[in-house]
């Protein structure tokens, strides 16, 4: 495993726990709240926090969706690489329901910017929270703050926060890599 | 792969089989955002796109500019009708006239084959065809293939039939290209008049027998009657036409199997395709007008992404 270990898969478990609770100390039941993961981190962390609240907590009828931003994105052809649109699968309405944003890593704020822009193309929320793992304090470009994190992580803009699951890398870690050193 | 390998769309010809793919998957995304309670993005907001039709058009011409302002375009509208045109200007200078107004896309549909190219090569704007002459109709060929692939999840080693006036069609051109690289079997039908010379030299299998071809098909695309483009008579009359190359619904249910039917549009009823046929369930004319306001964005959006801002 390449980079320095923030968080082992034991202490994400702590983590993920804590936000489930967290999450219900402000929704209850969830009847007026829905959950949106921001493609592409984002699904795997609101995947796995459903399925917690789900399993451990006895919530019922969480409604889930996923939300694809790159045609929000405020960097459109001003970045060398080409964007690639992912999948937005949100099959309800968010008129006048409280909706809470997860994602893996907040950075500069940007991706949250644009995707407070296209959530109103499903209807105009009651309000909008935002939930990360990982926040990276001082390094934001926007007036942007989470409402529930994870942890926080101090890092210069060469390093790089990177999120494993293990359905999809076989094993659950956070660790912190530097692009330089590589 | 995340980016066309061309700067315009001039052809299908032109295309690779993944860009081709990259389009539809762009699509896939954009057909979800057209079918949200709000159905526009703000992608293009500092692009603006000048539309020139110096042909008529209804469909095609709607088509872009819904595309476009969908994804928050600025869009200009100039049709060779109501223009100086008409007073003897050239083409490059109607363009660049319209360019000095800061132009970053335009769409062009001319009566010469070619003209796209021609432009291309003589103007600072990237260029999508939407129609020279009897030559290509890219954006036409790619939502009528994405539309196929929608009703029949791939294409490969499906049987298409282009049937119709195949001699002045830009639409059976593009189809041909864009089918093949595709994967798609095609095979063209239509009286012997109206088949090109050298119609084999592109691969496809051609037939003038209307019920062999259907037999054989899995989708059935046909083409309009272009009356305009004919100087000459290509067929003794129209009834004679209907009769041996027209679509009912008697000859449909005779078919061995049920197969699906496109149509491009505009549809002369009761000519190439009866009423009750167009407005079958085989029929899937309608979704290719929805497919192809999804195809069009993809495609400017695709082609915008190139144009790099410079800082």
């Amino acid at each position: 495993m390449a980079g320095k270990v923030l968080i082992d898969a034991q202490h994400l478990q702590v983590m993920l726990n804590r936000l489930c609770c967290q999450l219900i100390e402000n929704h209850n039941d969830f009847k007026e709240t829905v959950l949106i993961g921001l493609q592409p981190r984002g699904v795997q962390v609101a995947k796995r926090l459903v399925e917690l609240l789900e399993n451990n907590f006895g919530c019922k009828d969480l409604k889930l969706g996923f939300l694809d931003i790159t045609f929000f994105r405020d960097d459109f052809r001003r970045r060398d690489e080409p964007l690639q649109a992912n999948q937005t699968h949100i099959d309800f309405l968010v008129e006048g329901k409280k909706v809470v944003f997860i994602d893996d890593v907040l950075y500069t704020g940007r991706s949250v910017r644009a995707a407070l822009d296209a959530i109103h193309s499903f209807g105009r929320p009651e309000n909008i929270e935002l939930m990360v793992l990982i926040d990276r304090r001082f390094s934001r470009d926007l007036p942007i703050q989470p409402n529930y994190t994870g942890a926080q992580v101090d890092a210069i803009a060469s390093e790089r926060v990177v999120v494993e699951w293990k359905e999809i890398a076989g094993g659950d870690i956070i660790t912190l890599t530097n692009d330089a050193e590589e | 792969m995340s980016e066309l390998s061309v700067n315009h769309l001039l052809g299908i010809k032109d295309l690779t089989k993944e860009d081709i793919e990259l389009i539809f998957a762009t699509a896939d995304q954009f057909k979800d955002v057209i079918n949200r309670p709000i159905k526009k993005v703000p992608s293009l907001r500092d692009i603006t796109i000048a539309n020139l039709f110096f042909e008529n058009s209804t469909r095609t011409r709607l088509s872009f500019e819904l595309a476009e302002k969908r994804l928050s375009a600025d869009v200009i509208n100039f049709s060779a009708s109501s223009s100086s045109v008409n007073k003897g200007e050239t083409l490059v200078d109607t363009v660049n006239n319209i360019l000095s107004m800061k132009v970053d896309l335009v769409v062009m549909r001319h009566p010469n084959p070619g003209a796209a190219v021609f432009l291309s090569k003589n103007v600072d704007a990237t260029i999508i065809n939407a129609g020279d002459g009897a030559h290509e109709h890219p954006t036409q060929a790619l939502l009528d293939a994405y539309s196929v692939r929608e009703k029949h999840t791939d294409l490969v080693g499906k049987n298409v039939v282009i049937v119709g006036d195949i001699l002045h069609s830009r639409v059976a051109l593009s189809n041909i290209f864009c089918l093949k690289k595709l994967g798609a079997n095609v095979m063209v039908c239509g009286p012997s008049t109206l088949m090109p010379k050298h119609i084999h030299s592109l691969g496809v299998q051609v037939e003038y027998n209307l019920r062999k071809a259907l037999e054989w098909c899995d989708v059935a695309n046909m083409l309009r009657v272009q009356s305009e483009r004919q100087e000459i008579n290509y067929f003794p009359s129209i009834r004679e036409y209907t009769m041996q190359y027209g679509v009912n619904m008697e000859l449909l249910n005779s078919l061995s199997k049920e197969i699906t039917i496109m149509h491009p549009g505009p549809i002369n009823r009761g000519v190439e395709i009866t009423s009750e046929v167009a407005d079958s369930d085989q029929a899937i004319i309608l979704n290719q007008v929805e497919n192809g306001v999804a195809i069009r964005m993809a495609v400017v959006y695709l082609l915008a992404s190139k144009r790099k801002l410079s800082t």
